[in-house]
């Protein structure tokens, strides 16, 4: 499963700027972020190129933060596909704990980035594909 | 004027009468001390074996000091001086640490606790026509219980509201024609502050005076409080070792507080030397209760800091006045009246697996109340990445918090290595209130 880096930070100001220059010195490439916001602090939720080389960086500058296996879900971007696409895991008794999505092409594809518990004991890969959704690894994120 | 005493004959009483009474209630103070583990102990190695061995108030000085610490290692029955089915109630507050201290008393040492809170009552000029509202905690907190009984006996309509709920508070002031009341300064400041908003003018309210304690405040606030509700404001000191609320209290003409010393044998010492120390000189408060015989306390150390003021009082009161509270020789810190020890957060904190060592205790006014800021940083290693993790670790944080020191922290979350790193536990609180 591909990895999402999570990283606890306070909500003040200069935070975002002190993660993005480490990531930044590191040549990381930021492929989609997502803050989850609880007034005086929150966690940053990463996706990016180089996850070893992006959390080695943070953690070496103090930072509480970890990779989470997450579920990268290529959608076509139309009407209805997110809702079936939840439609699926809540069939398969996957529970979403967190999600951030992104349109990637207008019109024809968006990607879904899943917090979930039970992804990974399920055959959940094989059950999306077979519905018609692209599940992507860590080579095909690098390359988005 | 018969009236203004509650007990003439001991408010008055003639310095040679006191020495022999105070003699002869020590004598018996120590006769019940020796029936404890610890001062059984303690006072045989300083040669006293009995009541009998003191033979004036000299030997007072032979008699070692007592401290927090102690009542803290004897808990819970190691200064317990009676069979427990003597006591009729305990009161505990919080130690320097997670241990707390308890104070156990017979029916005959509240009798003797309530006189002298009628004695305090009666020398403001408060009578059994007036209407006593409590605001301070009732519980194990000596402040609610402590004037409510002393009010209850002198016939005083008393209004047992408690702390905390000021809309309730200014209301029942109002629809009771409340004319006394007790409470912080802090909390005085803060109900005038809340009376425009709760629509209720001064001129609604009856209030005539106001008995403040539990935190030091100067004269200048004083003034302020009296002038703001045109009352009479009159200082008032205790502490739970010593019963509670009831030691020294203001006459009518607020010179100093008098300290009731039929029942408390009041000395200053110079908290270095432990050297007594004479009037007008600032230094450490150090109480021996006179009356109490299920946990007498022989030559406590407070820790507050005051001086006792020279002369007479016109009041006739030959009851030695102590100045207010100047300040603490250690870190306690009082907040909205209750009194809290950085070590007893720390304790906490410590105990968190998922929180790192450094923490920062910040203490900060809101309006006219304190508000105390806990900051701790998070454990990388334990970082799971989940928010929902870093919720339930706050919440817990506060929880164990309020557990420990009764009030409720702002509990903020920050990252590894943000707060400033500190040596020796003073410098880990950020006291940030102006003085009242």
């Amino acid at each position: 499963m591909p990895r999402q880096l999570n990283i606890f930070i306070e909500n003040r100001p200069g935070r975002l700027k002190s993660v993005t220059e480490i990531l930044s010195q590191g040549n990381i490439n930021i492929i989609a972020f997502t803050i989850q916001d609880r007034g005086d602090f929150g966690v940053m939720k990463l996706l990016v190129d180089k996850p070893d080389v992006a959390h080695l960086a943070l953690a070496d500058k103090g930072f509480a933060c970890v990779l989470k296996d997450i579920l990268v879900v290529s959608i076509q971007d139309k009407p209805g596909n997110l809702n079936k696409l939840a439609s699926l895991l809540l069939k398969h008794n996957i529970n979403i704990i967190d999600t951030h999505g992104f349109v990637i092409e207008p019109g024809n594809r968006g990607i879904c980035c899943i917090e979930s518990a039970g992804a990974e004991n399920a055959n959940i890969t094989k059950i999306l594909e077979k519905e018609g959704f692209e599940v992507l690894g860590d080579k095909e994120i690098s390359e988005l | 004027m018969e009236a203004y005493y509650w007990n003439k004959e001991l408010e008055t009483i003639d310095q040679a009468s006191l020495e022999d009474l105070q003699l002869k209630l020590l004598r018996d103070t120590v006769q019940a001390a020796l029936k404890t583990p610890f001062y059984r102990n303690r006072l045989k190695k300083a040669g006293i074996n009995s009541g009998d061995d003191i033979r004036s108030l000299q030997d007072l000085q032979r008699i070692p000091f007592t401290t927090k610490d102690d009542l803290r290692e004897g808990y819970p029955t190691g200064l317990l001086a009676v069979d427990l089915a003597e006591v009729v109630r305990i009161h505990t507050s919080s130690g320097t640490t997670g241990t707390p201290t308890v104070i156990y008393h017979t029916k005959e040492d509240l009798d003797n606790w309530t006189e002298l809170v009628c004695r305090c009552i009666v020398a403001t000029g408060a009578t059994r026509e007036d209407v006593f509202q409590n605001t301070m905690s009732y519980g194990l907190f000596t402040g609610g219980l402590g004037l409510h009984y002393g009010a209850e006996r002198l016939g005083m309509t008393v209004i047992p509201v408690g702390s905390g709920n000021t809309r309730r508070q200014i209301q029942l002031m109002k629809d009771f024609k409340t004319t006394v009341i007790h409470a912080t300064p802090s909390y005085m400041l803060h109900i005038y502050s809340k009376l425009n908003e709760f629509k209720i003018p001064l001129n609604e309210l009856f209030l005539k005076k106001a008995y403040l304690g539990a935190e030091p405040y100067s004269e200048n606030t004083r003034r302020k409080i009296e002038e703001f509700f045109h009352i009479d404001v009159y200082n008032s000191y205790g502490l739970s070792e010593m019963n509670g609320p009831g030691v020294s209290f203001e006459c009518i003409h607020k010179c100093g507080m008098h300290t009731w010393e039929d029942s408390y044998l009041l000395e200053i010492i110079d908290p270095k030397t432990t050297r007594t120390l004479s009037e007008e000189h600032e230094g450490e408060i150090v109480l021996t209760n006179l009356r109490r015989r299920a946990t007498p306390l022989l030559r406590y150390r407070t820790r507050d800091l005051a001086f006792i003021h020279k002369g007479k009082c016109k009041c006739k009161r030959t009851h030695r006045r102590l100045s207010r509270i100047t300040g603490r020789t250690d870190d306690m810190l009082i907040i909205n009246g209750v009194n809290v020890y950085p070590s007893q957060i720390e304790e906490v904190i410590m105990r968190i697996p998922q929180v790192g060592t450094n923490y920062q205790i910040c203490l900060e006014k809101d309006g006219t109340l304190d508000k105390i800021i806990v900051k701790v940083e998070i454990y990388s290693k334990l970082f799971t990445g989940d928010i929902r993790q870093l919720d339930t670790l706050k919440a817990k944080i506060n929880e164990e918090l309020r557990a420990a020191i009764i009030i409720s922290p702002i509990v903020e979350l920050h990252e590894p290595g943000s707060l400033p790193v500190s040596e020796g536990k003073a410098k880990r609180v950020v006291d940030s209130r102006t003085k009242l």
